[in-house]
């Protein structure tokens, strides 16, 4: 997949989260990227709902077979939403990383953060 | 262990079939091809081809070679035929583990050992400081390449490969017509070959095996294929503090042979009963992958002991892993905690294999 193939509304931070901005909420997963290097995502741990977050928190772990990586907090807020689709099957990070393969939804509390993270060129661009 | 990363010579081909390599006993190998559990099922449903290239083959000559291997080994090599192989430890004067190993009794005076990767300078450091007359050592470890061919469908590719050959039963070994030694052994719980060629020729080898019809394997389905098994991993689960009865491979042991290194210690832990025993461990609640080094706690919260090895099986699709536990946690059906980042997850001691095999 390359930069083009990045949905347009996506942003990026350097540690390969990805956030999704509708309103006040934002979707948070990880990159098409970050999931080809982990692969075989067997399992994801979900943070709690009503979890208040700093952006760079570790909010979620997600596992592969040989390892265990923190999801960091692409930005500021509360968890309201987790997902129960990558709960029952862990696999969806890697086939569909951008859509049904995301993984907690923030009420964000400082917009202005999300101003300061990668556009998909950007990120792109960064990841070569 | 030295700095010095080492190299198999299939490296190239690993590299081209875009492999990830990682460090592996003082070796750089490949951990997977393309996906750990695409691999994995391959092995448990088809056939896999991994290069073990980075094994020791260590041959033992002379008049004296059986004896002096006998009092090296903790198995007993006069069981078995010119053509037989068995899995054995090498232990130090304490009991305690070495390096496991299988070793091929290919005539009435040679033996091949093939010996892990990490050990292949430790083990034949200890072989030579305990030479007797009548015996030479000879690690042949960089002249052979390796590759393990593991799988229902390992048999049929072999025979398309070597059809003029007699492959060897089960734990046997036999040299092709070309001179290839082909041993019926494997890590894997499936049927199998361990094949050894001149280091040269492997690459060859590795692309004929994959030609008829062999997945590419690397250490990571591996390393799930042998835990589901039961199969101990020396470094994680086997260790110079630990001896052969603790690790549950008594039956690799032989006490009645008259002498061996280790012997004392092992025969007054088995009438005593060992402190310790590495225990099967699964989980019984959804919860993260098991891995090493993680807390193992009973029922009340006090830590017993920690993961040797640990994995959420594919096959199984479960969390399983092993654990030296105190004798009386070690009985199976005890039930135990796994912490997991500070959180518990239910756990019990089972029976290994993990995996049960209808053969």
């Amino acid at each position: 997949m390359s930069a083009s193939d990045i949905p347009a509304d996506l942003l990026f931070n350097t540690s390969h989260e990805w956030l999704r901005l509708d309103g006040e909420t934002a979707t948070v997963g990880i990159s098409d990227h970050a999931q080809a290097e982990l692969t075989d995502v067997v399992f994801v741990e979900l943070p709690a709902l009503g979890k208040t977050v700093d952006s760079g928190d570790p909010t979620a772990v997600v596992e592969s077979v040989k390892a265990a990586s923190d999801i960091y907090a692409p930005g500021s807020g509360e968890v309201v939403e987790v997902t129960p689709a990558v709960e029952a099957d862990p696999s969806l990070v890697n086939t569909d990383p951008y859509g049904a393969g995301w993984i907690f939804k923030l009420k964000i509390s400082k917009p202005d953060q999300v101003s300061s993270l990668l556009s998909p060129a950007a990120y792109g661009e960064m990841i070569g | 262990m030295s700095e010095t990363v080492l190299h198999s010579p299939l490296e190239a081909i690993h590299i081209a079939l875009g492999a990830r390599l990682i460090p592996f006993g003082g070796w750089s190998m490949p951990v997977q091809y393309t996906s750990i559990l695409t691999e994995h099922a391959a092995v448990r449903e088809k056939a896999g081809v991994f290069d073990i290239s980075h094994m020791g083959q260590v041959f033992v000559t002379g008049e004296n070679s059986i004896a002096y291997l006998n009092r090296l080994l903790t198995n007993n090599l006069e069981t078995l035929s010119p053509g037989q192989g068995q899995y054995t430890l090498m232990l130090n004067g304490n009991g305690g583990i070495i390096d496991d190993l299988i070793a091929y009794r290919i005539s009435e005076t040679e033996t091949l050992l093939v010996i892990n990767a990490s050990m292949i300078p430790e083990d034949v450091a200890w072989m030579e400081k305990h030479l007797m007359p009548g015996v030479a050592v000879r690690n042949e470890s960089d002249a052979w390449a390796g590759l393990a061919i593991q799988g229902p469908d390992a048999t049929q590719i072999f025979h398309k490969l070597f059809p003029a050959d007699t492959l060897p039963p089960r734990n046997g070994i036999a040299y092709l017509g070309t001179g290839e030694i082909v041993c019926r052994t494997g890590y894997t719980g499936e049927d199998g070959y361990e094949f050894f060629c001149p280091a040269g020729q492997g690459g060859a080898f590795f692309e004929k095996f994959i030609a008829a019809g062999a997945t590419p394997c690397g250490l990571g389905a591996r390393d799930t294929l042998r835990l589901e098994m039961g199969y101990p991993l020396n470094g994680n689960d086997l260790s110079p503090q630990r001896s052969p009865i603790e690790a549950g491979l008594g039956f690799f042991v032989d006490l009645g042979k008259p002498d061996f290194i280790g012997r004392d210690v092992l025969l007054s832990q088995k009438e005593n009963g060992p402190s310790h025993k590495l225990a099967g461990i699964r989980l019984t609640e959804k919860g993260p992958p098991p891995r090493p080094h993680y807390p193992v706690l009973d029922p009340a919260g006090e830590v017993l002991g920690e993961l040797s090895s640990g994995v959420l099986s594919p096959t199984l699709n479960l969390g399983i892993g092993m654990a030296y536990l105190p004798a009386e946690h070690a009985k199976i059906g005890t039930p135990l905690l796994i912490d997991i980042r500070s959180r518990h997850f239910k756990a019990v001691t089972v029976k290994k294999p993990f995996l049960k095999k209808s053969k």
